[in-house]
């Protein structure tokens, strides 16, 4: 069994990695009820003796002492890590693995990746390291940060070009979120464009997340649960939405509905990894499956259901209606519609009571309606896991290496392309060690790149198909 | 004389496991329909092929299991040791941790090598527990990274270490609507690699076995498991024990060696497929009879018209008049006939002796580069198998894998002129010139096979 390792940073990144962690021990506690440390737990925890002061070996068998997330929180404010480490969440982690600093990055994506990357350098890497030689089998970093932002943006992929450098073998997923065109930072597309040539560049795939679609959901979740009709009968926990505590006692946080569906994607993400099923699908299986060439790794995410009816009887119905939800526009997490785009690859993840016969009615029905790429017509990767996330019997991640990602990466550079043309606070960049007009140039260059690419892919969609001819062998 | 088993990655480790436990379940049924005395020695047969008995009476399969990650081999043997009538021996299996990432080139080119030694000296001491060694049989899927990739190593590595052995590779070919995206190329890296070690592939479809399921067992859900149960009762009812070709009361010893011999003639025709009949869920056999005369009808036509169940045959298709010209072979050829170079016909139970065999022996059937005496081989065994009153299986050499495979590489060869995922490979040390030949290698078996 292998190891993973989140790098939550910034303040998007540790108010989602938090969503993230405490879901995380309520799945397990849902389904690990002996209190047994297994295999499966320790993939994201290590186990350990508090009695030793937290410094004695990792407790790899038998009962749980105390759990401690592999994670790494990096923030250079330390307002929301001192939020994390004074809620309910405050044993998991580790004094250790925290780099905070005070004054915050000024959404300044130079200052985030060059003045603090350059600064803590030595220290994140001391810490990464650390968390590694915790693990038996270190199979994957998972960074979690928004692209708009200062820190996150910058400084997260400073960690990201370092986990290339110091952890070459090991696979580097992004859980990126994208700010929207109403986004109130003014520099935020300069920070993501920057950012993105980062990605580009360094990390195996990124899931890309726009907050207008998490809030899209969290909207179509509240108006079900006000309407009346149905709201009664929803199981709380099912939501796709729902924190692990008690509603009641809970105090939620303004975007913790949002971030408690990315925190969900993760968990789908690594669910087969960690528990058994009769077709599983590792990390390396869907980098493997979904990247057909280096560049083209973004992937588009849908999480369904959203909620799980009280009624526990499933007709194959139902069970229908979650495979046609996931390729429907509004259940994908950035604002795309895959199904009118040209898919170049396509991955179902399924967990709870489903088998590969109803896994392959579905493929068969919605097959028709989609638009593969001519050398991959059937491109499907699929899992099946046995085990059901908190409150519903089954359930659906469905990931597509999609043309439907170009609108918002065109924007994105329309958006840069605007303040850059006027040179709009450009000098507060610029005034920044290290960073240079090139590195402005560059970044937009890589983007560009990348948009042109999923361009050509788009031209060959719906076109005639001439199969290229086969080997002749001399008889 | 014993088969040692070697299971690789998930599908192969759960296909083996409904194996085994297939048949231990034939072997203990009181089924038999055959004198104690028959069913004792078939019995006996049987152990001594597929199990070794530990001083309790206890049953170890003869296996070795491997797999690039834990989980699904710790399920196996947790499930085997929990039927209580057999089990898999503590130490025979060897894992990792990280899996193989659906790459064949990380399981032929990084694990093959890095794990040679540890795997082969399990396989060794399996081999060593056998009195006398019959051959190997491996399980493994094409579509995957474990079973593909390390499973061509490791067939080629047991090639080196016994070359004077037989060996059988049992492969699952995947669903045509994806299982895993690049199982194209897995598929043709696997195909290649083992079409030189092997002596033979025996080769059961997703597709096939699922319509199987779907419309002979009338199972609503069908999960893999049930998917496995029939590959594992078609597997059973070819390689429990049978009588040798001239009669006689003991069992044949030979069990690999007896079928490469009357199926594979020429190296460069290594594929065989099975056909079972009848098939039906386990609570309709007490209310089904069947005539011999009346399987070996379908059996045929099924043979002929590359159906593999006895419903929806096309009855259209008929084997080309002696001495054809070259128009009315075309018309076959057209009617999609499916040409044998050899046939085993196993059959077992009730009334086995006094069954007409003739229909199978007529030279139509066959490429006429082999006289019918030796294209065609009969088993005959009276104890009866798994519940089924009488159950006839047949190996075939033919031309039934011409359409999956064509399409196979098809498809693959389509995805390698675009280059996708290429840079997956080459990562590990497969390069575009090795894609070459694994596509000039099937190039040439397609070619072969067409040409019958």
């Amino acid at each position: 069994m292998t190891q993973s390792v989140v790098v939550q940073v910034g303040q998007c990144g540790n108010q989602v990695g938090c969503r993230f962690w405490d879901l995380a021990l309520r799945e397990h506690a849902a389904v690990n009820k002996k209190g047994i440390y297994d295999e499966a737990l320790s993939s994201f925890f290590r186990n350990i003796d508090t009695r030793s002061g937290g410094d004695g070996p990792d407790i790899y068998k038998g009962k749980i002492c105390s759990l401690k997330a592999r994670a790494l929180l990096i923030d250079m404010e330390e307002g929301v890590v001192n939020e994390i480490l004074q809620g309910p969440l405050r044993d998991v982690f580790d004094s250790k693995q925290l780099i905070t600093d005070v004054s915050g990055s000024g959404n300044n994506w130079a200052v985030g990746h060059k003045l603090y990357g350059y600064q803590y350098r030595e220290n994140i890497v001391e810490k990464l390291r650390k968390t590694a030689e915790h693990c038996d089998c270190l199979q994957c970093f998972f960074i979690i940060h928004s692209m708009g932002g200062g820190t996150g943006s910058g400084l997260g992929t400073f960690v990201l070009n370092l986990l290339e450098d110091e952890f070459p073998e090991v696979y580097r997923f992004v859980t990126s979120v994208y700010p929207s065109g109403e986004d109130d930072v003014i520099t935020s597309p300069y920070n993501s464009v920057l950012a993105m040539k980062e990605l580009n560049e360094h990390a195996d795939c990124v899931l890309p997340i726009e907050n207008e679609s998490l809030f899209d959901i969290v909207n179509k979740i509240n108006q079900m649960m006000n309407s009346g009709k149905l709201g009664s009968t929803v199981k709380q926990n099912s939501l796709v939405t729902s924190s692990a505590g008690n509603a009641k006692t809970l105090q939620e946080k303004p975007f913790d509905a949002m971030n408690n569906i990315v925190a969900n994607l993760l968990l789908n993400l690594t669910s087969s990894a960690r528990f058994e099923g009769s077709l599983n699908m590792d990390l390396n299986e869907i980098s493997m499956n979904l990247v057909p060439f280096p560049r083209l790794h973004y992937l588009v995410s849908s999480l369904t259901p959203l909620y799980t009816l009280a009624d526990i009887n499933v007709p194959s119905r139902r069970l229908d209606q979650m495979f046609s939800d996931a390729f429907s526009r509004d259940h994908q997490l950035i604002q795309a519609d895959p199904k009118h785009s040209l898919y170049l690859a396509c991955a179902l993840l399924v967990r709870g009571n489903v088998q590969v016969s109803d896994l392959r009615r579905n493929i068969e029905r919605l097959k028709p309606s989609l638009h593969f790429v001519s050398w991959n017509q059937e491109g499907w990767k699929t899992g099946l896991c046995s085990v059901p996330p908190v409150g519903h019997s089954h359930s659906l991640l469905a990931l597509a290496n999609n043309t439907c990602v170009k609108p918002t990466f065109i924007e994105l550079k329309d958006r840069f392309m605007k303040l850059y043309k006027k040179k709009a606070h450009l000098h507060h960049y610029l005034q920044i060690d290290g960073m240079e007009q090139s590195c402005f140039s560059e970044a937009v260059s890589s983007l560009s790149d990348l948009i042109e690419e999923y361009n050509e892919l788009d031209a060959t969609k719906g076109g005639p198909r001439t199969d290229p001819s086969r080997l002749k062998i001399a008889v | 004389m014993s088969i040692v088993t070697v299971q690789l990655g998930q599908c192969g480790n759960q296909v083996g496991h409904e194996v085994f436990s297939c048949l231990c379940r034939d072997l203990r049924g009181s089924h038999g329909l055959c004198s104690r005395r028959e069913n004792q020695s078939y019995q006996d047969a049987c152990r001594e092929r597929f199990f070794s008995e530990e001083e309790s009476g206890g049953l170890v399969a003869r296996a070795v299991l491997v797999d690039m990650e834990p989980k699904v081999i710790s399920q196996t043997l947790s499930m085997a040791a929990r039927s209580g009538f057999w089990k898999y021996n503590e130490h025979s299996h060897f894992c990792q941790k990280q899996g193989s990432g659906n790459n064949w080139a990380n399981g032929y080119s990084v694990h093959g090598p890095r794990h040679k030694e540890a795997i082969m000296n399990l396989v060794q001491k399996e081999a060593e527990r056998c009195d006398r060694l019959g051959g190997f049989f491996t399980t493994m899927s094409m579509a995957g990274g474990t079973g593909s990739g390390l499973g061509a190593f490791v067939t080629q590595c047991l090639r080196d270490a016994f070359p004077t052995s037989f060996i059988l590779n049992h492969v699952i070919w995947p669903y045509g609507t994806g299982e895993v995206i690049v199982q194209n190329y897995n598929s043709v890296l696997t195909l290649s690699h083992l079409y030189q070690s092997s002596d033979a592939l025996l080769v059961h479809e997703n597709d096939v076995i699922h319509k199987i399921c779907a419309q002979l067992m009338n199972i609503k859900q069908i999960s893999f498991r049930d998917v496995n149960q029939v590959i594992a009762h078609q597997l059973g009812s070819v390689f429990q024990p049978t009588h040798p070709a001239g009669g006689g009361s003991d069992y044949s010893r030979n069990p690999l060696g007896d079928l490469l011999e009357a199926l594979v003639p020429h190296p460069e025709f290594k594929v065989l497929a099975l056909r079972n009949i009848p098939q039906m869920p386990e609570d309709s056999l007490a209310y089904n009879t069947f005539s011999w005369p009346g399987l070996l009808k379908h059996l045929r036509q099924m043979l002929i018209a590359n159906a593999k169940m006895e419903e929806g045959i096309d009855w259209q298709v008929r084997p080309p008049p002696p001495r054809s010209s070259i128009s009315s072979h075309s018309t076959a050829k057209a009617l999609h006939f499916n040409t044998s170079i050899a046939n085993l016909l196993i059959l077992r139970g009730k009334d086995v002796h006094s069954v007409d065999l003739g229909s199978f022996q007529d030279p139509s059937l066959y490429t006429s580069w082999l006289n019918p005496q030796d294209a065609f081989h009969a088993r005959k065994t009276p104890r009866a198998f798994n519940k089924y009153e009488k159950s006839a299986s047949l190996v075939s050499n033919s031309q039934f894998l011409l359409k999956p495979l064509d399409s196979v590489v098809g498809k693959a060869w389509n995805m390698f002129a675009s280059k996708a995922y290429i840079h997956q490979y080459t990562k590990f040390g497969i390069e575009e010139e090795d894609f070459l030949d694994s596509f000039t290698t099937l190039e040439q078996v397609i070619s072969s096979y067409t040409t019958l």
